[in-house]
């Protein structure tokens, strides 16, 4: 137990997703402009993230190792993530069409985000047992929500900032992710 | 594509105007994680060239006979089954390479510049062009990667190592710039100035293009004037001429 609590703590804070393994940048600099669609892309991820960490590393130990084709891992770890978002999609549609309106038009674009894949193959990489893939795939993807939230508001109040113009938009949200990296570094003495 | 543009043009398009890290900021992922050292960055830069160069080449065979509605899936696999290949190609021509780069070349297969590329020209170009465009596009990948490793690998350490040879050795090094945040800083530095040399060449432009109006304009004044005056000139002497007659 005490482990599990270790590996939460080190996937939310201390190997950040974003800050320190620099996976799901794209959508952190592409969607974190306003708070209420960086909360909706955070929530998405959350589910996305969790389910599919624990459903690739269970197709890995029980068909792929069984059947030595841990080679085609990539191929079969991108098309479970496709086909599961898109099942998602629709059984979110179908069972809470408000969750949908909000949520909707994040879940297309997650396919492709790193962050996803990148989760499924740590996992495997980690040589993780279910369980602590559930919790490592959990609180990494809520690491994810909980910067790229805090980040909404950071960029909310640039848009106030003097910023010169050739350093507005990407540029100043990079040094501001730098600065809030530096911040999350000091977390490696918690543990 | 309406308009026809050469292959030199093409690869240039990708180094310079349309550079993936510096213009376009794609893939951003591997250009943060891998680029603490140059050997990574060109590395990292000459895997995504190739898959670039094999998966357009492919997708544009490919284009007449695959439906409209499952493309983005069909794109998906051929990019996956190539990464796969580079992969284990990595592994055996440099195990070095293949450990530092770590999870970032699977990751290869979610690259926004990979399947923006498919989807944005090899669906609909010839395999030629194609070819050329990802040679361009991953081209230009490389320069960014080498260029944000070759700053953060010199001044974090102070050296820069490559094929087990070392240059520029000197004991003062900024370890800062090695470390998660100077990948940030680094990159947001390098596109901030790049952004600030533009809006200051448009600017002048701008500048130039203002003066040349403003010159017209005060020609067209002139000119104007002087009709003006000339038309002034001749009413006053019909005045006279009037005055005169009676």
């Amino acid at each position: 137990m005490k482990e599990l609590i270790t590996l939460a703590f080190t996937a939310f804070l201390v190997q950040n997703i974003i800050l320190s393994q620099f996976l799901g940048i794209c959508s952190f600099l592409g969607v974190s402009n306003k708070r209420k669609s960086a909360l909706g892309m955070g929530l998405s991820i959350f589910f996305v993230i969790t389910i599919s960490g624990v459903l690739t590393l269970s197709i890995y130990k029980f068909v792929l190792v069984p059947l030595e084709l841990e080679f085609m891992r990539t191929i079969v770890f991108i098309l479970v993530i496709a086909a599961m978002v898109q099942i998602l999609e629709m059984a979110i549609k179908k069972f809470s069409p408000g969750l949908y309106q909000s949520l909707g038009v994040y879940l297309p674009l997650i396919t492709t985000n790193c962050a996803v894949l990148g989760v499924a193959l740590l996992n495997v990489q980690n040589e993780y047992t279910i369980v602590q893939a559930l919790v490592f795939s959990a609180f990494t993807s809520l690491g994810y929500t909980a910067i790229i939230f805090t980040f909404s508001y950071i960029r909310e109040q640039m848009h106030k900032a003097p910023i010169p113009e050739g350093f507005a938009g990407i540029p100043a949200g990079l040094i501001a992710a730098s600065i809030m990296s530096l911040v999350f570094q000091g977390f490696a003495g918690l543990i | 594509m309406a308009r026809k543009i050469t292959p030199k043009q093409n690869i240039l398009k990708g180094l310079f105007e349309q550079n993936p890290t510096f213009v376009l900021v794609l893939g951003m992922c591997p250009t943060l994680g891998v680029t603490t050292s140059l050997s990574n960055g060109i590395g990292m830069g000459l895997s995504v060239l190739f898959v670039l160069i094999l998966t357009n080449a492919v997708i544009a065979l490919i284009k007449n006979i695959v439906p409209a509605e499952i493309r983005i899936p069909v794109y998906i696999i051929v990019i996956a089954a190539v990464v796969t290949l580079i992969e284990y190609l990595v592994n055996a021509l440099s195990p070095t390479l293949y450990d530092s780069l770590g999870i970032y070349l699977p990751l290869i297969v979610v690259n926004c510049i990979i399947l923006g590329r498919a989807e944005a020209y090899a669906s609909d170009n010839s395999i030629k062009d194609s070819i050329f465009d990802a040679m361009g596009m991953g081209l230009g990948f490389t320069l960014g990667l080498s260029t944000l490793a070759f700053v953060r690998e010199l001044l974090g350490t102070g050296s820069i190592q490559m094929f087990g040879i070392t240059f520029f050795d000197s004991t003062v090094a900024a370890s800062f710039l090695v470390s998660p945040p100077g990948a940030f800083l680094t990159l947001g530095l390098i596109i901030g100035i790049i952004n600030t040399v533009k809006v200051d060449k448009a600017r002048k432009k701008k500048a130039i293009m203002d003066e040349k109006i403003k010159v017209a304009l005060a020609k067209k004044a002139a000119k104007q004037a002087a009709a003006k005056a000339l038309a002034d000139e001749t009413a006053l002497q019909n005045q006279s001429t009037l005055k005169g007659a009676m």
